[in-house]
């Protein structure tokens, strides 16, 4: 790059494929695994498989010690990760790998104190020159988030922000306002996890959240928390922009008897799940 | 109008309205608990200034846990600090064994005020838990304590006094099934149910408001022992010294005298089997800034932000993390904190026992370690106060086993 200011981050590769969905009537499926697991290698080809099965947009989690929002599944894997020796440096190849394998968006989520460490400047140029189109930082809240934000702008990467049932609409307008790319609907009040049905709540929030100015103006509203079938993926999609499936994907490998065996899991989930999104409920 | 025992800092000093003290504070935390944590704060607000609350909060510190806590002299055990003077604060003298039952009080008055019915906590040596359990069952909460696996063992004595109380106790398994991992399961915990449960967190770390609540509830420490030690010694102590986890106990005794910069204010931190071992909890001595359990602070971390595992013979101070007003006293050069190890700390624990007829909890005796260290440093004119924050009885199982004093299986027929 001749640039001084380096690579540009894949934001607008983000906006589109979330633009493409919305063109075709459907919403877009967005999948979680983290980096390293079950180990580096095997990692990159599980994201690379869910990309294959269907997923439009993938977030590759960067392991974290305490990962407080996270549920027994991701907990377990991040702990697989980080037993593995993942490095930041393991995470930013994932991203490279599976953009260029693929072509299509893939985030990071991770926790703040991570990304704080490594250094914003440091983390965002190298991110971006990874081909990562933005970030997901669930406990960095906005009012914390300045620098992140100016760095990220900086370097053509999302800001990914997360909205609770919780939020009133006061901060689901500020909140929204500030983030990039899509703003991540929790479904519910609680961490990472399949759960059996997904509830009321996440269409209240949907509702409240597409209300807000930048929503209105284009922002995506995305659900993610608790979805792990195609049934409940195409009744998210009734309602919002974007499915977001985590767990569901990891607890594939997780009780898959070999690789090949989870990586095949992988692509089949990501390919039920495709076809749940394309008919809405 | 402020009780006797409910003296939360004055007007105007820190933190910020943002909850920083300095560079360190703040408030990470997930979007999900951000109206619950601004509740909080509101609700405090409002207590602060509500005669009623501190009527009520000081009718239960006199009444129920008994306060003012004594002031003691030890000087059979000042003989081996060089000859200084030595007052302890006696908080271990409070109903529940430790100062922890001060915030506790503080904070189930405030899960009333809010109309929630659940409370949960996390718990290291138990006194928190064993604190939190206490008050709810004087108030009729339901109570879930969060607790590290290795904690549970090590601590079992707590663990039973929590469930003769009524409290659910889990015992956590992640991570390194410590005081860190109980947190992280707390807040877990409190995400989901955040709209009928207070976190009855038990340190002066985490989001905004609770570094400062939590101190505000431990402030009458210090001022209490400022009033008791001049009226006994006829001056201020050359030096007031507290052991430091989370720090609930050291800035309780420390917040009154900031203002008294003749006074030292000396943290002692856990450093398990020796700094160089790697086998520690100094966070301050060792730590870099960071973002732990809801604030910027010191946090043992390696360089990509990953929390280490730390390692100390106590349970209550075996923690990565430290309440941000510490760092920020650490870096303005207002406290002073000092590691001391394993080794030492059961020292100091066994001689107060032999000399004074006082049994330490484990974490207060790295205070005890770390006066004899500044007494032999000032000399016979040396004047020193320290917090006792807890009895030992928790720690006999340790003690014994650290001490061989337990009879061998074969017992005396050897």
């Amino acid at each position: 790059m001749s640039e001084n200011t380096g690579s540009s981050g894949n934001i607008e590769l983000l906006n589109a494929a979330l633009a493409t969905a919305k063109a075709e009537n459907r919403a877009a499926l967005i999948a979680y695994l983290p980096a390293g697991f079950p180990t580096v290698e095997g990692g990159i080809e599980a994201v690379k498989a869910a990309l294959d099965g269907g997923a439009d947009v993938v977030e590759v989690g960067l392991p974290h010690s305490d990962p407080v929002l996270d549920g027994p599944v991701i907990q377990t894997a991040d702990d697989i990760a980080l037993r593995g020796g993942v490095r930041i440096a393991d995470v930013l190849r994932t991203v490279r790998e599976a953009h260029t394998a693929t072509g299509k968006p893939v985030l990071v989520m991770t926790y703040w104190n991570p990304i704080d460490r490594y250094g914003v400047e440091r983390f965002t140029a190298e991110l971006a020159e990874a081909g990562g189109a933005g970030c997901i930082l669930p406990d960095l809240p906005v009012e914390e988030s300045g620098l992140w934000r100016e760095h990220a702008e900086k370097h053509g990467l999302a800001t990914v922000f997360v909205v609770a049932p919780s939020s009133r609409d006061a901060r689901l307008a500020k909140i929204t306002e500030a983030g990039s790319g899509f703003v991540y609907a929790a479904s519910l009040m609680g961490v990472t996890g399949t759960r059996e049905s997904v509830g009321a709540q996440a269409q209240d929030l949907v509702r409240r959240t597409r209300d807000t100015p930048a929503a209105r103006r284009g922002l995506p509203v995305c659900v993610g928390l608790g979805v792990s079938n195609p049934e409940q993926a195409a009744e998210v999609a009734s309602f919002a922009d974007g499915v977001i499936v985590g767990s569901a994907f990891v607890k594939r490998l997780l009780d898959a008897p070999d690789q090949t065996a989870g990586l095949a899991a992988v692509r089949e989930l990501a390919g039920e799940l495709a076809r749940g999104v394309r008919s809405r409920a | 109008m402020p009780s006797d025992f409910f003296i939360p800092d004055p007007e105007g000093q820190v933190p910020s309205a943002e909850g920083y003290f300095g560079a360190f504070g703040g408030k990470f935390i997930p979007e999900a608990l951000v109206a619950a944590v601004d509740e909080v704060a509101v609700e405090y607000d409002k207590a602060k200034a509500d005669p009623v609350f501190a009527a009520e909060l000081g009718d239960l510190l006199a009444n129920y846990t008994g306060r003012p806590s004594a002031l003691t002299e030890v000087p059979r055990f000042a003989e081996h600090a060089g000859g200084a003077r030595i007052f302890l604060k006696r908080e271990d003298l409070n109903h529940t064994g430790s100062h922890k039952i001060n915030n506790v009080l503080g904070q189930a008055l405030l899960t009333r005020r809010m109309g929630k019915t659940r409370v949960i906590a996390e718990t290291g040596a138990g006194q928190h838990g064993v604190a939190t359990a206490t008050a709810c069952a004087l108030f009729g909460l339901d109570c879930t304590i969060y607790m590290g696996e290795i904690d549970t063992q090590r601590q079992a004595l707590n663990v039973a006094r929590m469930r003769m109380l009524g409290a659910e106790v889990i015992a956590v398994k992640s991570g390194s099934r410590t005081l860190k991992d109980a947190i992280n399961e707390a807040f877990r915990d409190w995400v989901a149910n955040v709209e009928h449960t207070h976190y009855l967190f038990g340190t002066v770390a985490g989001p905004h408001p609770f570094p400062a609540m939590v101190r505000d509830f431990h402030r009458v420490i210090g001022v209490e022992a400022k009033r008791q030690i001049t009226a006994r010694a006829g001056r201020l102590p050359d030096a007031a010294i507290a052991c430091v986890g989370g720090g609930s106990n050291a800035i309780g005794l420390f917040h009154a005298f900031i203002p008294d910069t003749g006074v030292r204010l000396i943290g002692c931190e856990p450093a398990g089997h020796g700094i160089e071992s790697g086998e520690h909890a100094a966070t301050l001595t060792a730590g870099e800034p960071g973002i732990l359990h809801g604030s910027r602070s010191y946090v043992l971390q390696d360089e990509e932000g990953q929390i280490t595992e730390p390692y100390s013979i106590s349970a209550g101070l075996d923690y990565p993390g430290i309440g941000p007003e510490h760092s920020y006293l650490k870096d303005v050069g207002r406290g002073e904190y000092i590691a001391v190890t394993d080794d030492d700390a059961m020292q100091a624990l066994r001689l107060l026992s032999r000399t004074e007829g006082i049994i330490p909890a484990i974490e207060s005796a790295h205070a005890l370690a770390g006066a004899l260290r500044v007494g032999r440093e000032l000399g016979e004119e040396g004047l020193l106060l320290v917090n006792l924050s807890g009895r030992g009885d928790k720690d006999m199982d340790t003690a014994a086993r650290y001490f061989g004093l337990y009879d061998s299986p074969e017992g005396d027929a050897q």
